[in-house]
């Protein structure tokens, strides 16, 4: 079974920039898979090598088996791109833009479908409405249903959910891990890192043109980022025992440290014997933020 | 081949311009009958440039053929220039329509409302001035070629320019100048020499003296030449533009 998406070492330069510098990275069909990276890391020039609105300086790029250059019609059927700008054709209806769309990939009776999608995305009674008289957020909702007119098997989507407010958020990741339960493989590039945590089970991390992190989000999660177990005591001071834990003192709130979460219990028996009370406690989750920070914060190779 | 691409493609910039017909087909002819009003009122009884043939009648087959041009170029260019700049250049791009796919629906739809509005002139032209059509196949292919070589240059003016001032600037200072001083408003025979000769160097001189052989049967230059030279031009220019789209110049980074 060919990879959905495929990438050797992939270099792209641009006059002033070197925007990739060997990026190689493969994506299973059926994956849900993030790209995540600084503002400038690439993310959108691989994006758009993809869907070939870029083009490679050296390597290649295949979507299920099509190099994006030689094969470039079928790749192109195989990979729907939601852009991260909102554009639209102002002469035309959210219906006909659909069905151009359609059009332009050889698709001629294709209403059934262009009507599911519009359903989908809540946009049924805004079919005949110019493109024009559409909020943000229905303008966003139409370039996902053109990403998906021609029902492709690999979705991209690049920074879909920038400045949109919760309620569509939501809709829209609905709709999109639905996609994926089908059996669609979605590649998503966002900034809010907690949707990536959420959504993604598979991440690989762009800086400066270069691949810094590919793994699970479950093994990233338990590389970089700490579990932590935040107090407040009511009476007295951290018993001598703990204090190799301490990441940080605020008061009588300590934050301490655990490797894993069978150690509550030795923190708990600590503070039993020292015949402390615990005014507030909490257990902090390892985030995708602090993981990503350590990432980034690490020299380049 | 994905014809599906190419027709869609076609049938959206024939669209584009019919949804507002009003200024893209009703204005440039609106346009086109004021200056046959203005000159003919001016110049009729004055000037005879063919024998026999009377001014305002010379001056339809100029005036039919300089909307056709101008319309061919501004069709593909403001298309290309306005989707580049919404972005939505992106709606073409993503989906599998070949670089010659593309040329054929931007050239044909340019043709195509060169054609439409050359008609309309014409027919609107009438009312003023009876104009027989000797030879309609030259005049056909004329036509034909004309829409078809500025249909070709808007494609590349709309490709190359990245501002709308830069599109304007082609065609105030490139197009404009070409198609007023090819001969629409008078034979290039009763020009000073210098003129003369540099209206011979204007390659839109011979499509609007090609075009009117179509009608009268009678030009500045023998038709055969301006047919072979708007036929060279047509097809240079088509190379040069597929050679554009293919390697992707300002379309694909």
């Amino acid at each position: 079974m060919a990879p959905a998406i495929e990438i050797e070492r992939l270099e792209k330069r641009y006059p002033t920039t070197h925007a990739l510098r060997g990026v190689s990275l493969e994506v299973k069909q059926g994956e849900f898979f993030g790209l995540l990276g600084p503002n400038g890391a690439g993310k959108t020039t691989l994006i758009s090598i993809l869907a070939g609105l870029a083009r490679p300086t050296t390597g290649h790029a295949k979507v299920l088996g099509h190099d994006v250059v030689t094969d470039y019609r079928n790749a192109r059927r195989k990979l729907g791109v939601v852009p991260q700008e909102i554009v639209f054709d102002p002469f035309f209806s959210v219906r006909e833009t659909l069905r151009l769309q359609s059009g332009y990939f050889g698709l001629r009776a294709n209403d059934a479908w262009i009507d599911e999608l519009l359903a989908s995305l809540h946009l049924t009674d805004k079919a005949d409405a110019n493109m024009r008289q559409l909020s943000g957020g229905m303008k966003r909702r139409v370039l996902v249903a053109q990403a998906l007119v021609h029902r492709p098997p690999v979705i991209v989507l690049d920074e879909p959910t920038a400045g949109v407010d919760v309620e569509l958020r939501q809709t829209l990741w609905q709709f999109i891990r639905e996609l994926n339960r089908q059996g669609h493989t979605i590649v998503l590039t966002t900034h809010y890192l907690e949707e990536a945590e959420t959504l993604c089970a598979r991440i690989a991390m762009l800086k400066q043109g270069q691949v810094v992190a590919l793994d699970s989000t479950k093994n990233l999660l338990s590389h970089f980022s700490e579990k932590y177990l935040k107090l407040t005591l009511a009476n007295g001071a951290l018993p001598e025992a703990l204090l190799s834990r301490v990441s940080s003192v605020n008061g009588p709130q300590y934050t301490l440290l655990l490797h894993d979460y069978g150690e509550v219990e030795q923190v708990l028996a600590g503070l039993r014997e020292a015949r402390l009370t615990i005014q507030e406690m909490e257990v902090l989750q390892p985030d995708l933020e602090e993981a990503f920070m350590k990432i980034m914060r690490r020299p380049l190779a | 081949m994905n014809a599906g691409g190419f027709t869609t493609l076609l049938y959206k910039e024939l669209l584009r311009f019919w949804k507002v017909s009003f200024q893209t087909i009703g204005a440039p002819v609106l346009t086109a009958l004021l200056y046959l009003l203005v000159f003919s009122h001016v110049l009729a009884g004055r000037v005879e440039v063919f024998p026999g043939i009377s001014y305002t009648v010379f001056l339809v087959p100029g005036l039919v053929m300089m909307s056709m041009l101008q319309n061919a170029f501004a069709n593909s260019s403001s298309s290309l220039i306005q989707s580049k700049i919404t972005g939505n250049i992106i709606f073409i791009l993503l989906p599998p329509i070949a670089p010659w796919e593309l040329f054929g629906a931007y050239l044909l739809a340019s043709v195509i409302r060169g054609v439409v509005i050359g008609a309309g002139v014409y027919l609107i032209a009438l009312v003023v001035a009876a104009v027989p059509v000797a030879k309609p196949l030259w005049l056909i292919a004329f036509g034909l070629l004309g829409t078809g070589i500025l249909g070709n240059l808007g494609i590349v003016a709309g490709i190359w320019a990245d501002k709308f001032d830069q599109l304007a600037a082609f065609q105030n200072f490139i197009i404009m100048p070409l198609t007023f001083l090819s001969g629409v408003f008078y034979s290039i025979h009763s020009l000073p020499p210098f003129w003369l000769a540099l209206s011979h160097a204007n390659p839109i001189f011979y499509l609007i003296d090609g075009f009117r052989y179509g009608f009268f049967g009678h030009a500045d230059v023998d038709p055969r030449l301006g047919l072979a030279i708007a036929s060279v031009s047509f097809l240079a220019l088509s190379f040069a533009v597929l050679l554009m789209l293919q390697r992707g110049y300002k379309l694909r980074h």
